[in-house]
């Protein structure tokens, strides 16, 4: 009987989403800090396929645009190292400058924006000729990396310096410094460019920026109790891409918060893995992923539900995440 | 050039203006530490404490880049307390407020009573002793340096979380040792731990190096912890570095050796590097080409705290850092996986502890599981309703 009618949903399932292959199997590459590698997830099955060898201290991970490349900062190495996607194996490196971190990639996909933090620098690169191409000079510790929607803005953190530093992508010039709580880590535009917002790590604070009048709109904080305050430590930022809700992970507080992005109220705290660094959505935005450092895995998170419903195991201290079409 | 002027120009459209640039000097008041330690490994450099505030003010002109501020730094080593007084005055002379000082606590009190007519300020980076956070505290002096009792506290914790709770004390025979031992006996009292007997080490003189020097320390150290009762490590409590550092391996009992030698509590140090530490380290090793150490640690932090308060108040006045340091927002990031904030009511940075073996951070402390109602950095050292600091 149970059978019957798992085949009769299975049949309905067909028929609503069409004869095509189910559009909703994708992969998500999660890098593991000390595990020097990055676990594949098949996200249809929610679990690991596969674990591929990469250069060491993995963090910031970027897929390019057809999502056939994915850029891996190889802290330890001193590298961008780049990953077929298809054959998961490395087919070469980027010149980063030294221990890499975070990077972004400009919509058309042709330069990768990369902080240097020992010299204060954020640098470009041209992703055909793997060749820099110039460089910007920032605050202390340049960490966090965006780009707007339409790439005429780039924003940059400074983790020392508290700034975002707001730089015209034509001109590489910077066009605004703006001042937001301390040891800014991450930064993610909505996706209409209405919005900047900004994790501030140890200030435990999102600064939401206004990009075009290149000012700080409003702040968020967190409070969850029981939880003091200095283990609040905001860092990953997921907007949805209709811009009404967004995740935020909440590092050693194991947790991610759900906000409201257009009332800027918190909804809900979902209890996550440990040390929870960054998030990832499927590109259907049915799931949510969360790198877990100090426990070992990923949290799902089903977004519709505001669940968490699985942890996927992967390697040794997962920190960056990111999801493409298979 | 033509870029930096363009960023600094913008800068100011986006920050609150200020009318021009702002040239800050910070003060460095030192007095040279002992020479003799017993590893030559800790032997001080000539620009000990100093090389801290130096690269503290090159990340605040980084910064100052974009707010229309410099720092500067003006150094007075001394050669002793008695020196203090016409420092101070040469550093006030100069315009200079805001003083970083690296001086013992009765040098470190005087100070402040040079300075009690004035609107000078002035950032503890070494002294620990609880006094100058307790009866002798000083509205004009801020710690960032930690207490002996936060410093005791840290240790203490790690030594309960492993379920080492038997110690045994060898203390030496200077005062510090005294005030120091004090700060354990507390730790003990309060974490449920037990100093199961205490033994003294007399300093008689002598200097530290020596040729052949370990074939007498190996038969010495074993004589002097022999016949103890049964305890779990060996507390050793010698703020003069005399003998703690001969005590690792060659106790009678093979135990472990914890406090001023083997694994010691402290504000930093040059083998530390999570939570983005590794920068720092980086930083100050390409400048001055050695390790980071305590006191580097926290005169960079004074710094830090001056260029976060000059930044955000847009203003270099005392006055305007002191309440922006006993603002409720106040917080900064120092390498330590949480923000530091001030106990207003002692004007004593309120931090994590680091253990270490100096090599490596073994541990950090607040441990899992000791709790507090406000912060659990609160469960170092002595807190609000303990105080008899009295802020004048």
């Amino acid at each position: 009987m149970q059978v019957e009618m798992k085949k009769h949903i299975f049949m309905l399932a067909l028929l609503s989403f069409g004869a095509a292959s189910p559009a909703f199997a994708y992969r998500a590459y999660v890098s593991n800090e000390k595990g020097n590698s990055i676990t594949v997830i098949d996200t249809d099955k929610l679990e690991a396929i596969e674990t591929v060898k990469v250069g060491r201290r993995p963090r910031g991970v970027e897929l390019t645009k057809d999502g056939a490349e994915l850029f891996i900062c190889a802290g330890d190495d001193d590298a961008i190292q780049v990953l077929d996607t298809k054959t998961l194996s490395i087919t070469g490196k980027l010149p980063s400058g030294p221990d890499p971190e975070l990077l972004t990639l400009s919509p058309g996909g042709e330069t990768i924006y990369v902080s240097n933090e020992n010299d204060n620098l954020v640098t470009l690169i041209d992703v055909k000729r793997r060749e820099q191409i110039g460089d910007i000079p920032v605050g202390v510790e340049p960490e966090g990396m965006a780009i707007s929607p339409d790439g005429g803005m780039l924003v940059n953190t400074s983790e020392t310096t508290n700034m975002a530093h707001l730089i015209d992508t034509k001109t590489k010039e910077i066009v605004a410094n703006i001042l937001v709580d301390s040891r800014p880590r991450y930064a993610e535009f909505k996706k209409d460019g209405s919005e900047l917002w900004v994790s501030s790590e140890v200030g435990g604070t999102i600064s939401v920026i206004d990009p075009k009048k290149r000012e700080l709109k409003q702040k968020i904080s967190f409070e969850i109790p029981g939880m003091s305050k200095e283990s609040i430590q905001p860092i990953g930022i997921s907007l949805t891409k209709d811009g009404k809700r967004a995740f935020v992970a909440l590092g050693p507080a194991n947790r991610v918060a759900v906000i409201d992005a257009e009332s800027k109220k918190i909804e809900k705290y979902l209890l996550v893995g440990q040390r929870v660094w960054h998030l990832a959505f499927t590109p259907d935005e049915k799931y949510l992923l969360t790198a877990n450092g100090v426990s070992n895995d990923v949290s799902v998170i089903d977004v519709a539900a505001l669940k968490v419903i699985k942890s996927i195991p992967v390697g040794a201290f997962p920190w960056g995440v990111v999801v493409a079409p298979q | 050039m033509k870029r930096f002027v363009a960023a600094l120009c913008l800068a100011l459209l986006a920050l609150p203006a200020m009318a021009e640039p702002v040239a800050i000097k910070v003060g460095v008041l030192r007095q040279e530490h002992s020479r003799e330690t017993l590893s030559i490994l800790d032997i001080p450099a000539a620009d000990d404490a100093l090389a801290g505030a130096l690269l503290g003010a090159i990340d605040n002109n980084t910064t100052g880049k974009f707010t229309g501020q410099t720092f500067d730094v003006v150094d007075e080593k001394i050669a002793g307390a008695a020196d203090a007084p016409a420092a101070l005055d040469r550093l006030t002379g100069a315009g200079v407020a805001l003083i970083i000082v690296d001086l013992p606590a009765d040098a470190l009190l005087a100070a402040s009573d040079h300075l009690k007519d004035s609107s000078a300020l002035l950032f503890n980076v070494s002294a620990p002793d609880e006094l100058l956070r307790e009866e002798a505290c000083r509205a004009n002096v801020f710690h960032v340096a930690p207490s002996r009792a936060m410093l005791a506290d840290g240790l203490a914790q790690y030594l309960v979380w492993k379920k080492w709770p038997r110690w045994l004390m060898i203390k030496g025979s200077h005062p510090e040792d005294e005030l120091l031992a004090q700060a354990y006996r507390r730790a003990a009292k309060k974490f449920g731990a037990k100093i199961v007997e205490e033994r003294v080490y007399e300093d008689l003189g002598g200097g530290r190096r020596s040729d052949s020097g370990h074939t007498q320390t190996q038969r010495q150290m074993p004589m002097l912890t022999q016949n103890a009762p049964a305890y779990d490590v060996l507390l050793a409590v010698d703020e003069n570095g005399v003998f703690g550092g001969y005590l690792p391996y060659r106790t009678w009992d093979p135990r472990p050796v914890v406090g001023s030698a083997g694994l010691f509590p402290t504000n930093w140090d040059p083998g530390h590097e999570q939570w983005g530490a590794q920068q720092l380290q980086n930083r100050f090793r390409q400048n001055y080409r050695r390790g980071m150490n305590a006191r580097d640690n926290a005169a960079w932090l004074a710094m830090r705290i001056i260029g976060e308060a000059t930044t955000r108040t847009q203003s270099a006045a005392p006055d305007k850092l002191r309440d922006f340091m006993h603002g409720a927002d106040f917080s900064i990031a120092a390498f330590k996986g949480v923000r530091l904030s001030l106990r207003g009511w002692s004007q004593q940075l309120r931090q994590p502890i680091l253990l270490s073996d100096g090599r490596m951070t073994v541990s950090v402390s607040p441990q899992e599981g000791f709790l507090h109602q406000l912060t659990e950095l609160d469960t170092l050292g002595l807190d609000q309703p303990e105080t008899k600091c009295r802020l004048k």
